[in-house]
Order: structure tokens, then sequence, then C-alpha cells
């Protein structure tokens, strides 16, 4: 049976891992190579760096990051943030990343996902969506937000990302913009809406707080994975000690 | 010792996991040559064959390079060879990826898409459930979890060829082992430990 992937995110600025609230406030959190060994040791399923600087430097930076951590990391990993052109993603593909995460750029120009797609394959193509819940309550609609979650686009979220799935994306990751660093749970309304809408899988982002957190955006909000930040980085509790708990509930997840 | 003498060759036609597989066999203590030379891999010791992304557009690029013939070759010669994901899919008859394609025809079989109604592609750690005893298995135990992302799977018709399956709303081949061809629709330089081991077993195996 297909297990449930638990994926660390590292939010990356200026080579280093950060972690904020809604976006902003950043405090400095590590390495990004020895907390991706790290992580990796814990067994965690999967990693995603995120370059939340999203600079040209930073990026040159990210790049030697990811050449060091795929020379002792063996898991999948995904780099996102700021990649713009398919040069981009080829570089950090170079480097050793099996996937890349786009977001603005897809935005701006959804050809780039069908490029992509068509030159790396659908695998390596996940979209990465920021959404916003309409200030309409009664609509019960997202809103993709773009830019790092500054920039409000109007779009609808379920729209885009059915679009962007016939277009090649082949993953989505799914961050709500309300939930992000709240630590209070993650929006399942989102997840679960989402999840029912596509047929690849979906990474739910944004709100964990407590494993119980991971176990609700699993079970009620049906994603296929569920990325976590600050609960990892702080060590308040373990990837380990997350998936035994999961398992206990009742979620398959990889063990060894 | 058999690291430093023998050569170890991962074949390069321009799939996207090569660096992933070096990556994974320096980490060994390998010093893997990444080549497209018929010659180079027709003297290597041990060959792997990469593979990422569509079954089709690899075909094209292994004709174009004259690998086909010299993977062909390989297995007439019963050399070591580890074939990977769209690298074990290639091995068969034919795929329907985008269209019907021919294969290299070596595995007697057909590549055909994953059943609707599950999530595609199939992408996560899963359980390989043994088929065989052999020595690549060593210390690996049954069930362990590895790293899928496919859309396509293999039906090999010679069902003894089978050495792992999976199970992902119906059970299909995940692993082939015939003679000294090893194939995995898995990643084993994703899978972290024991897809390490993998390798591992397969050199000393390979390089005895």
């Amino acid at each position: 049976m297909l297990t449930k992937r638990i994926i660390p995110c590292l939010d990356v600025t200026g080579g280093r891992v950060v972690k904020g609230t809604s976006f902003t406030n950043l405090r400095d959190a590590g390495d990004p190579v020895e907390q991706a060994a790290f992580y990796y040791g814990e067994g965690a399923d999967e990693l995603v760096f995120l370059d939340i600087g999203a600079t040209p430097e930073g990026r040159e930076t990210l790049v030697h990051v990811v050449e060091s951590v795929a020379k002792q990391v063996f898991v999948p990993l995904c780099v996102g943030g700021g990649l713009r052109t398919i040069d981009d993603m080829r570089r950090m593909l170079k480097a050793g990343a099996d996937k890349v995460s786009i977001n603005t750029a897809a935005v701006q120009n959804p050809g780039l996902l069908k490029a992509g797609a068509a030159i790396f394959g659908r695998q390596c193509m996940v979209l990465a969506v920021d959404a916003r819940r309409s200030a309409n309550d009664s609509t019960a609609a997202w809103e993709v937000c773009t830019h790092g979650g500054r920039k409000p686009t109007g779009i609808d979220v379920l729209e885009w990302i059915e679009e962007a799935v016939d277009l090649g994306a082949g993953e989505i990751l799914l961050t709500s913009w309300d939930a992000d660093g709240q630590r209070s749970g993650y929006d399942n309304d989102l997840n679960r809406a989402v999840s029912e809408l596509v047929t690849v899988p979906v990474i739910a982002s944004g709100g964990a707080g407590t494993p119980e957190h991971l176990y609700q955006a699993l079970s009620l909000g049906k994603a296929d994975a569920v990325l976590a930040a600050s609960i990892f980085h702080y060590r308040e509790y373990s990837i380990r000690q997350t998936k035994e708990y999961l398992a206990a509930k009742g979620i398959p997840v990889r063990l060894q | 010792m058999g690291k430093d003498t023998k050569i170890v060759a991962v074949i390069d036609y321009g799939a996207g996991n090569i660096g992933s597989v070096v990556n994974a066999l320096m980490n060994l203590g390998y010093r893997p040559t990444v080549t497209d030379s018929a010659s180079v891999i027709l003297n290597a010791d041990a060959v792997f064959l990469p593979g990422v992304g569509a079954a089709a557009d690899t075909m094209r690029s292994l004709s174009v390079t004259g690998i086909d013939e010299c993977v062909r070759r390989l297995v007439e010669l019963k050399k070591p060879l580890f074939a990977i994901c769209v690298g074990l899919q290639v091995l068969l008859t034919a795929t329907e990826e985008d269209g019907e394609h021919r294969c290299l025809g070596i595995i007697p079989g057909r590549v055909t898409k994953l059943p609707s109604g599950l999530k595609i592609p199939h992408m996560g750690w899963n359980q390989v459930k043994q088929a065989c005893i052999h020595p690549i298995f060593t210390g690996i135990p049954d069930n362990t979890n590895f790293y899928f992302v496919h859309s396509y799977y293999a039906r090999p018709m010679d069902r003894s060829v089978i050495a792992g399956t999976t199970e992902y709303g119906f059970e299909f081949c995940s692993m082939i082992i015939n003679n000294n061809l090893f194939a995995t629709q898995f990643h084993p330089e994703k899978s972290g430990e024991p897809g390490l081991r993998m390798y591992s077993n397969f050199l000393k195996y390979a390089l005895l």
C-alpha cells in the first residue's frame, strides 16, 4: 500500500534555513545541508527547499546547497522559489533536484507548466499554490496569491489547479495563506476540495503545530503528503515520533 | 579491491536521474564512468541504465545514440545490467504511453497505464514483496518500502522473471530479474538506505 509522505520544508534565504509567520517575521533555523542530512537520518520521505528570498544571488547559493545535499541524502528533493524559466528549472534538476515547484511564474505564464512537463516530465513539475480564503465566507472559495503570498490575484484556486494539471503539473503543493505559521492546523476544507478535484498527488502545507494536525490533513483533508517546517525545525517533535503517532492512528507511513 | 579495478558504467543518453544514480554509487565508494560510448559500455563489468520521464522519448534517445543495440548486446552477453524506472519499461516489447511504441523487446510483454480511479502518478514510498530468493535482497527485509514515481507499469508475459511485486489498488510487477539483468520500477537511488543496499548488493554480485 502506498504510504503517506511526511515532508519537512526548508525555507531558505541567504544560505540559511528560516521560519516565519504568514510569510514574514523570519527567524534563523540552521544550516540547510546539515538540516537536510538530519531529516534524512530521521526518516523524512522527501525534502522541499523553498528559496523565499528568490533573488538571483540566493538562487546561486541554493544550487550549491542542492548539490551538497544530493550527494548525501537519498530521498527525493524538490526545489522552488523564484524559478521563472526552463533554464532555472534545468539548473536545479542538474544540481540534483528531482522536482521543481513553480508558483508565481506559472500564474504569470501557464505555458511554463506545459513546456516544463514536455522537457522534464510531468513528475518533475510541482505546482505550488498559496491559497487565501475569500473575505466573503458564504462562497467558501479560495483565491490564488502570488509573490510569496503578498499579492492576491483574484484567480479561483480550484479553477487554477484544474487548469494547471491539464497543462502539466504532476503534483500540487498546496499552502493555506491563512493557516501558515499559525500552528493551529491545516485548512482541511481546502485540502479536501483539491484532493477530490484532481488525480495528481496533493501535499498539504501551512498550519502544522502538532502531529494531530498532520493526521487531520491526511484523513479529513485527504492529502497524499504533508509538509511541515517549524514543528520539526525546533525539534518539538521528531519525524520518527510523528510517524509512529500516525501509524498508531492507522495512517500508512514508512517506518524503516 | 574490486571497487578500483572494475568498471561500473552509467549509460548517458540524456536521462534526468543520471546524477542521482552517480551520487548513490559514489556514496557506496565506487567511481562510475558516465558514458554514451558503446565500446565503453560493452567493456564495463557492471552497467546501469537510468530512466525517468516518458518511455517513447527514452526509446527515441536510445535509438538515436545506438544504445538500443548496445543494451541488447549486453543482455546477450549476460553482462550485469541494472535498469531503473523507464529503464525497466523499455526492456519490454512495447508501451502504450503516448500511443503505441515499440521498445527493446528483451523481456516479452507490454507496458500499460495504471488503472483509473487511482492517483496518477503512483508517487511515493510503497512496499516491494520479494518473489524470489536472491543475493540482491541481502539485508533488505521483505516488504521494504521503496520510492516510486510512474504512471505506466510493465506486464511481463513470463511471470518467472518477476522478482518483486507492489500493491497499488492491484498487484503489479515492480522488479524483474532475468539471469544477470536486474530492473526496478522504483528508484533505489531515491529509496534511502535500502536502495543503496540494493545497488551495493548488485555490484558485489556483478563484480565478484
